[in-house]
């Protein structure tokens, strides 16, 4: 009878063990259905898939360069977190340090609850709305105060371009940056606070001596999670960023149509016919994004990790 | 008007000719809706300790911290009453709290040194906050507070190593030099070796002896015996009340109150 | 020591610039809040413009029927993209929840070990991935495979969107379970999984309502994986090997139309998806943190009372 249950508990067991592998197979599947996936592109185009910046998909002429699209990927992010990161850390620094109390809990549920929204509703809303306040209210007057001799401002203002798809995903990211960036600073014991309240500190000197460098490396993992978030956006910058494909896909212009690594699968993955190189091609980015991605988002989690770490060390004092 | 008050020179024989350094008048505080200190009143002698005993939840700690507004940074925290330093209402509105906090040095009852900084810019830190810019004045700062707070000869070496290496009595000595480097006129102690082993314990006792010489110490303790041995005078507090303030000799030996009486003895708290 | 002579020289290194410094905080906080204004507006906007030009859509037509031809007079509904989405959620649920769950209890009461950490690892790092590759992935494994693309598909690839959120939320959830519950099941003679399934999961109910409410939230939403399995469909479901419409698949359809009337649709279609993900959210916020909120006071009143 007791033998009998014993076999009960080792079979919960492993099923709890098969349940957690899971994971760990998914990921495994994932990186070998896309490397074999994208054999044959690796195979005809060799590293110029990555260098390269021809992309035909005519056949006889088929030619395939990631080079733009990563480009594009790491400009669109890189332009959405320059915007996010000064906003998230002021609301999150509003949120634990200054706004009063009646005022923190429902602003902080309007930002968490905005973190919930879906990408494609913020892409429908950056079409239908945000575009034409961003075409007239920056994009015309900028073009024509610097006219096409400027690089970064050339182009038709046309409003779906990089900046757009950039300020866009800069709205989108910055409740998470901000929303995590909060739980890391209301994560620091108030003995700190009170610490540089007691050498004479105004609030501003106590965030900057006591909130800041305790926080540190939590709100330098906050930034690199928003920026893989960033990266692996895909239905808002797809719907917004101009859809170039090719050479002309390499961002110079911020009023110039580009493309990313997300945005291009999403775009001609129903144009690609099975079996086809084109099709391998679109599998071969989606293989760079996933390291890209899997590499950013290591780093993040090792760093929050270490935060965790490091603030149990400080809190044991 | 607020830099004027700050240029006023300091006289440094002002204090010894007042009695009294601070003095709090009718303090009522709480917080979260809990009164923990009722209408209290005391005079802080110059250049002496005065120690603050009661039970756990009588309102010292609460008290001790309206003495540099920092009751206020409490979240619900009310408060009324004056407490004057050198006959000037520090809750006055024409003076912005940080100018007064930074003449009042506390140190907390566990030791929080800032993680990120070394030793060294742990002591630093207030002075160059303050504006203090000559290296070697801060150096020579952050020397003699060592000094003050007997971590010097321990650490002397290695200045630069992060405070948290220190252990747990080391880290609090640093605080107490942190609290020391700002040049503050009075000190307030939240039992500062409450969570020391008794060889750092007695290291800080000795240092708050040394200290009183300069300073006007406000000390809140556990421990009966510290108080006898380290304070000239004591309040014993009781469920936000003042129950009893004298000399400490008085206050233990010949209490005048019944509860303050049977608290001394042990009877209870 | 520091003498007397020594402290009044110190004294006079102090330029405490009090005037200067509280005008810097002042300088300071007035940025923080033009931040908070300038990042709220857009989001807030985004609200308002979906509330506003989504109400205008709505009706019982809109949400029942199916989508008219491209261009013509008759503008049907997303009938079918509602279906899709409960479909989809219902099944990703099937998969995504049993597995999540027994993973979590496995993270909790097995998982104090090098594979419990890495597990942990890249579930958390799963848990982040861009969907659409894992809208490719899919694609590879399920659709090519078969030679179609299926609810099955998409279902199968919304599921690994929601395994890791339902996976920590259920190790959290459980860990906050005392270790005395456990014990005093075991000192019972109680085996160990039931134990974990009727002492601490019952425990830890609320927890884990929450996890898998807000992993459907998020699977509502995404868009991406679909892209790639279950291609959008006019119609009502036909059947699981089939495809299938969805809402985020259909707002984005009908975003790319050149039409007054699809512009006014896609609004219609946000607005009922909003209104889906947000409900949760705001639901499952009022339940757990009610709860939340009392120990956290509870722990406020210990941190400022010493």
């Amino acid at each position: 009878m007791k033998k009998g249950s014993s076999i009960t508990d080792k079979i919960f067991k492993y099923v709890a063990i098969g349940a957690a592998t899971y994971v760990l197979v998914i990921i495994v599947l994932i990186v070998i259905n896309l490397t074999t996936g994208s054999a044959q592109v690796w195979q005809k185009e060799g590293i110029s898939f990555l260098t390269g910046s021809d992309w035909n998909s005519v056949d006889g002429r088929e030619s395939y360069g990631a080079a733009p699209y990563i480009m594009g990927t790491l400009v669109n992010a890189g332009i959405a977190m320059a915007i996010a990161i000064p906003l998230s850390f002021g609301i999150a620094m509003f949120l634990s340090e200054l706004a009063p109390k009646l005022l923190r809990t429902p602003l902080a549920m309007v930002i968490e609850l905005l973190a919930a929204i879906p990408s494609v509703v913020y892409g429908l809303w950056g079409l239908l709305v945000f575009r034409t306040y961003i075409q007239n209210w920056i994009e015309i007057p900028l073009h024509n105060l610097f006219g096409d001799q400027s690089i970064i401002f050339a182009g038709t203002p046309f409003g779906l371009d990089i900046l757009t798809a950039s300020i866009v995903l800069a709205i989108m990211i910055i409740p998470t940056i901000a929303s995590i960036s909060k739980e890391i600073m209301l994560a620091v014991p108030n003995s700190q606070r009170e610490a540089a309240y007691m050498l004479g500190a105004t609030k501003w000197e106590v965030f900057r001596i006591a909130v800041l460098p305790y926080s540190k490396s939590g709100l330098i993992g906050a930034i690199i999670l928003g920026l893989g978030r960033a990266v692996g956006e895909t239905m808002a910058v797809t719907m917004l960023i101009g859809n170039a494909t090719g050479a002309a896909a390499f961002p110079s212009s911020l009023f110039g149509p580009g493309q990313t690594l997300s945005s291009i699968m999403a775009n001609e993955f129903a144009e690609a016919s099975q079996g086809g190189l084109h099709l391998a091609a679109l599998i071969g980015i989606g293989l760079i994004l996933f390291l890209l991605a899997f590499a950013i988002n290591v780093i993040a989690h090792l760093l929050v990790a270490k935060v965790i770490k490091s603030h149990e060390g400080a809190v044991l004092a | 008007m607020m830099e004027t008050m700050t240029k006023t020179p300091l006289k440094d024989n002002y204090a010894e000719d007042v009695k009294y350094k601070l003095i709090a008048e009718n303090i009522t505080a709480s917080y979260d809706g809990i009164v923990a200190v009722k209408n209290v009143s005391m005079k802080f002698r110059n250049k002496a300790v005065t120690a603050l005993i009661g039970p756990s939840g009588c309102g010292k700690t609460t008290f001790l911290r309206c003495l540099n507004r920092m009751h206020e940074l409490t979240k619900n925290a009310t408060l009324t009453g004056r407490v004057l330093l050198d006959g000037e209402d520090l809750y006055s509105n024409k003076v912005d709290p940080i100018i007064n906090r930074r003449k009042i040095g506390m140190v907390f009852q566990k030791p929080n040194p800032f993680p990120t900084m070394s030793i060294y810019d742990n002591v630093a830190c207030g002075l160059k906050l303050n504006g203090v810019k000559d290296k070697k004045i801060i150096d020579e700062v952050v020397e003699g507070c060592l000094k003050m707070a007997s971590l010097w000869n321990e650490v002397k070496g290695d200045l630069k190593k992060p405070g948290m290496s220190l252990s747990g009595g080391q880290q609090q000595r640093l605080c107490i030099a942190r609290a020391l480097a700002i040049q503050p006129e009075v000190l307030l102690m939240d039992e500062p070796a409450s969570a020391l082993d008794p060889i750092a314990t007695q290291k800080i006792e000795e240092m708050i002896q040394e200290l009183k010489k300069e300073y006007t110490i406000i000390i809140v303790t556990h421990n009966m015996q510290q108080a006898t041995r380290i304070s000239d005078y004591t309040g014993f507090m009781y469920l936000g009340d003042l129950v009893e303030f004298g000399e400490t000799k008085q206050i233990f030996e010949n209490p005048r109150n019944e509860i303050t009486a049977k608290y001394v003895q042990g009877q209870f708290g | 020591m520091i003498t007397v002579e020594q402290r009044a020289e110190f004294r006079k290194h102090f330029r405490y610039n009090v005037g200067r410094r509280l005008v810097l905080d002042k300088v300071v906080k007035c940025i923080v809040f033009l931040c908070v204004v300038v990042a709220v507006v857009p989001l807030v906007a985004i609200l308002v413009n979906v509330f506003s030009n989504g109400a205008a859509a709505l009706s019982w037509n809109f949400l029942t029927e199916i989508p008219g031809a491209v261009g013509s007079n008759d503008l049907g509904g997303i009938g079918p993209a509602i279906q899709g989405t409960l479909v989809l959620i219902g099944l990703s649920s099937l998969i995504g929840v049993p597995v999540g769950v027994m993973g979590g209890i496995f993270l909790s009461e097995y998982g104090n070990n090098r594979y419990g950490k890495t597990v942990r690892f890249f579930n958390d790092v799963l848990a982040e991935f861009p969907t659409i590759v894992i809208g490719v992935f899919t694609f590879i494994l399920i659709v090519l495979t078969v030679g179609d693309f299926s609810v099955w598909a998409g279902s199968f690839a919304l599921s690994i969107v929601m395994l890791p959120i339902v996976m920590r939320t259920t190790e959290e959830s459980l860990k906050l379970v005392p270790v005395t519950y456990r014990e005093a099941g075991y000192a019972l003679g109680i085996r160990r999984w039931r134990v974990v399934f009727t002492i601490v999961l019952s425990g830890a109910k609320s927890g884990l309502v929450t996890g898998i409410l807000l992993s459907v939230a998020r699977i509502a939403g995404e868009t991406a994986p679909l892209v790639f399995t279950i291609l959008g469909s006019s119609q009502f479901i036909q059947g699981l090997d089939g495809p299938i419409d969805a809402l985020p698949l259909r707002i984005w359809r009908l975003s790319s139309l050149p039409y007054d009337s699809s512009v006014t649709q896609g609004w219609g279609a946000a607005f009922v998806l909003i209104i889906l993900v947000l409900s949760i959210n705001i639901g499952v916020r009022y339940l757990f943190l009610r709860r939340k909120g009392q120990t956290l006071l509870k722990f406020k009143r210990l941190g400022s009372m010493s």
